[in-house]
């Protein structure tokens, strides 16, 4: 009882100065964050930028307490702050909100309020923790219906509540994660209107993790850009441009060759590819992909470039056809629907990110993924059966050629190392002749060995003339393999360009949606 | 390429584990569920070994005990295969039971309504209480992939609706007059009743199932078909992508399942009780869910498990003969194996998780 004692709603508290100095965060071999140094000030809305891996997590989990930084203080207003644990932050009045809810649907808004605080009496006095909330209300920009069930209100109704819960646990600085990536434009432009309007009175400090540039030229203050563990700007959002902000984020405008292999094209005028106004519904509402038009030719590696989120994965999975979609896919100038005998035909593959999830059965065995592709033709099938000794061979040479290690051919998928599961996959995929290969962040987690390999086996398929279309969030890696970069932004391709007179500059302003 | 790969090593040790396990930990479960079972008929003053030992006679002791023995396993092995084949492509389906009286009702009515020689109406019984249970469970996987319906409570559901028909029709317009004291449709003719297994006097049903048991084995194990079908119960995302029709495998899996629930109903009507009634409702589809739980979803194991099981369901009676204990003690017993297998499954699973099954 006693922290649900506490909050006297008449007596708001204020939001914190926060400075984050010289942290620095290592992980074997990795330097999460560099010698990193933010200033937050107090009432100010502060969003921090960067791409995947940047460092934006690690950094505010050494804010909350769940990392303890190797390097590098905290002060929060005047004094340095020691946050060893969770418990810290929260003595410290740091709150975080997530992208996911964490309200119990079927109870109230003042219940899921009051149970917030975790420790509760046995008998809740409802008419004074009601009082209670009253007064916190009175003082809020924005009004709540205290009795509306959590499982009617909408996400932005929710995400609201979240940040009302942590106004109520008496936090001064909120780190709100990506918080509108489940929201639709609407409601995100709402709930962070409300966050803006809280730090502007001054009772809330907030930094905010986002993707989005829109999101921080309308609504935040000052925004820091995070790249590879470092912070590279820093400053006033008054002062710093859409185009900055994205270049800051990929990286410096340094010329594109930077590791593109010299290699001769050997694109040919042979469509293999081609998308015509596909449309992909997303998990929440609006389409994730909106009219997208696209082509591959033979020969050729398109790299489809892009902040995440931006309809890449539906984009995939539709292609893949694991999700519906409208328009019209052809492939060799047939119409393609993701049928077996289509992707036969066609010779179209697929390396999806985190192979073991998306691209193999767990619960099968290293030679039955293998065989996933073609258990259905000669020689693996023999009349109605399947010959588990030609599938045995098979995968033995899988094995040798793309030098997959485990414990045996019969041992599960599952037991694998994540860079043998993408051997697997790649001997999987790439042994057949190969017309169209769509990858997806295909190195996505892997270690450096396998990562070089899966790069290696990309090329290779191109230059035995499959169109490819690599979709990754790794501009750099894009750059050095593709011959043509599209960016993808907000479900549409806004901008290609040959990736010898690609600039990172002007991609990454391309990216932002500038 | 790398300086780490090499080839694999020889296959061995981790599979066979797998394997001991598969036994190990039903086995494992039988005893602790046993033990239990002991000190409940002790606290009811009753001498465990005493207890077993009736177990044993009324079970497998005699010719007598083991054909009442096989005549109960043989909807066992069905009821079991209407869990299992499901499963085998990722669905949880516990609606035997109604689609068992579906099965046994259709039978019963296509008697009636089809004059016909004794082996024509026999094939068309069997093939109308497939169709019927079929669709019945089909119906829970097609709200599955179709509707998002979750295919455990759908089948559940179903199945009380398809026993609520059942009663409705074998009370009403189906009820043969002459059933005074126990509601039931008009009898079989004798001619058309399932023969008994040559030199015995277990009916033919035993065979039939075991026969169907042993094909589902071969299907699963060793065709495209069955390939496909784990492909898709393993992972529905790959079979979407290697091009795979997984809503229709997932329906069709359901479908299968429903089918042998039905035909379990069908033979129980034309060769044990020779009318379609209550009697048809005697547990065999929840048992079934046991006997494919205990056999870890294998049609192979099904066919001992179900014996043990019909056994332990065939010395109820002497049970309550010998030691006057009631009737329903089997089913405290099946309901403590069942107990002692999912916390089996369970503490199985997390073993795995631990000892590298994850990355």
């Amino acid at each position: 009882m006693a922290r649900l004692a506490q909050p006297t709603p008449t007596d708001p508290q204020d939001g914190l100065r926060l400075e984050i100095v010289g942290l620095t965060k290592q992980f074997g071999a990795l330097r999460a964050l560099d010698d990193v140094s933010i200033k937050v000030p107090a009432g100010s809305f502060h969003a921090l930028l960067g791409e995947n891996g940047a460092g934006k997590s690690t950094l505010v989990k050494c804010l909350v307490g769940y990392y303890k930084p190797d390097a590098g203080h905290i002060v929060i207003d005047e004094g340095e702050a020691s946050i060893a644990s969770p418990k810290d932050a929260d003595a410290a009045g740091i709150g975080m909100v997530y992208q996911h809810f964490t309200l119990v649907p079927s109870m109230t808004v003042a219940e899921n309020l009051v149970v917030s605080g975790g420790t509760l009496p046995g008998l809740i006095n409802w008419r004074r923790e009601r009082e209670r909330l009253k007064g916190l209300l009175a003082t809020l920009p924005f009004a709540i219906d205290l009795d509306a069930r959590c499982a009617h209100l909408s996400a932005g109704e929710k995400q609201k509540i979240e940040i009302v819960k942590q106004l109520y646990l008496r936090r001064r600085l909120l780190i709100l994660d990506e918080p509108t990536s489940v929201l639709t434009p609407a409601e995100a432009k709402q709930l962070l209107g409300y966050v803006q309007e809280l730090t502007r009175t001054g009772r809330l400090t907030a930094i905010m993790i986002t993707h989005k540039f829109s999101e921080v030229t309308a609504f935040a203050d000052t925004v820091s850009v995070l790249r590879r563990g470092r912070c590279v700007r820093s400053g006033a959002v008054a002062d710093l441009s859409v185009a900055e902000l994205g270049e800051a984020m990929v990286g410096a405008p340094v010329a594109a060759s930077t590791g593109r292999r010299q290699r001769a094209t050997c694109a040919r005028p042979e469509l293999r590819l081609s998308l015509r106004d596909v449309t992909v519904a997303g998990d929440h509402g609006p389409a994730a992909v909106s009219g997208l038009s696209l082509d591959v030719f033979a020969g050729e590696i398109v790299g489809i470039a892009g902040v995440s989120g931006n309809g890449q994965k539906e984009l995939v999975e539709a292609l893949m056809g694991q999700r519906a979609c409208s328009g019209v896919v052809t492939v060799d100038g047939e119409a393609f629907g993701g049928t077996r005998a289509e992707i036969a035909r066609h010779q179209i593959y697929g390396l999806p990110q985190e192979p073991l999830k998306n691209a193999s059965v767990p619960d099968l065995s290293l030679a039955e993924n293998m065989a996933l592709r073609n258990y259905d033709q000669a020689p693996l099938r023999r009349g109605i059966f399947l010959d588990r000794r030609a599938m045995a061979r098979q995968a033995e040479n899988f094995v040798t050629e793309f030098r997959v290690k485990a414990s045996g051919l019969g041992a599960k998928m599952a037991t694998l190392s994540g860079g043998n599961v993408q051997r697997a996959v790649l001997a999987r995929e790439l042994s057949h002749p190969v017309r169209v290969l769509i990858a997806s962040n295909p190195t996505f987690g892997l270690d450096f060995v396998a990562c070089q390999e899966t790069h290696a086996r990309i090329l290779a398929t191109r230059n035995q003339g499959a169109g490819v279309l690599l979709l990754s969030e790794d501009l750099d890696e894009l750059l050095e393999l593709v011959d043509r970069i599209a960016v993808i932004s907000e479900g549409r391709i806004v901008y290609t360009v040959a990736a010898e007179t690609a600039e990172k500059a002007e991609l990454g302003r391309h990216m932002a949606g500038g | 390429m790398s300086a780490t790969a090499t080839s694999p090593p020889a296959s061995g040790g981790l599979a066979l584990g797998r394997a001991a396990y598969a036994v190990l930990l039903p086995v494992a479960a039988i005893l602790v569920a046993a033990a239990a079972f002991a000190i409940f008929v002790a606290l009811y003053g009753r001498n465990p070994v005493e207890v077993f030992t009736t177990i044993y006679l009324g079970g497998f002791a005699s010719t007598f005990a083991w054909q009442n023995t096989l005549s109960r396993a043989a909807p066992l092995i069905l009821a079991g295969l209407a869990v299992a084949i499901p499963a085998r492509a990722g669905m949880i389906i516990i609606g035997g039971e109604g689609a068992l009286a579906f099965g046994g009702l259709a039978a019963a009515a296509t008697y009636l309504a089809l004059p016909a020689p004794p082996l024509v109406v026999q094939a068309a019984m069997m093939f109308a209480a497939v169709l019927t249970g079929g669709l019945l469970i089909g119906l829970a996987g097609w709200l599955r992939q179709y509707r998002g319906i979750n295919e455990t409570i759908s089948s559940l559901l179903l199945s009380y609706l398809a026993l609520a028909v059942f009663h409705q029709l074998v009370e009403g317009p189906l009820r043969d007059p002459g059933s005074l004291d126990k509601p039931a449709t008009a009898p079989l003719a004798p001619e058309v009743m399932l023969p008994a297994i040559p030199g015995t006097d277990i009916h033919i049903g035993l065979a039939i199932s075991i026969a169907v048991a042993l094909l589902a084995f071969a299907f699963i194990r060793y065709t495209v078909w069955g390939f496909t079908l784990r492909v898709v119960g393993g992972s529905a995302k790959v079979g979407r992508m290697i091009g795979l029709p997984v809503n229709r495998w997932i329906t069709g899996a359901a479908f299968a399942g429903g089918a042998m629930a039905g035909l379990a109903g069908a033979v129980e009507v034309a060769a044990v009780q020779g009318t379609a009634s209550s009697s048809l409702i005697a547990g065999y589809g929840t048992s079934g869910i046991l006997v494919a739980f205990l056999s870890r979803q294998s049609p192979l194991a099904i066919i001992p498990v179900a014996i043990l099981m019909g056994g332990l369901q065939a010395s109820g009676s002497l049970l309550q003969r010998r030691l006057d204990l009631p009737d329903a003690s089997i089913l405290v017993f099946q309901g403590l194996l069942f107990v002692a297998v999912l916390v089996a499954d369970a503490l199985g699973q997390s073993f795995r998780d631990k000892n590298g099954g994850g990355r």
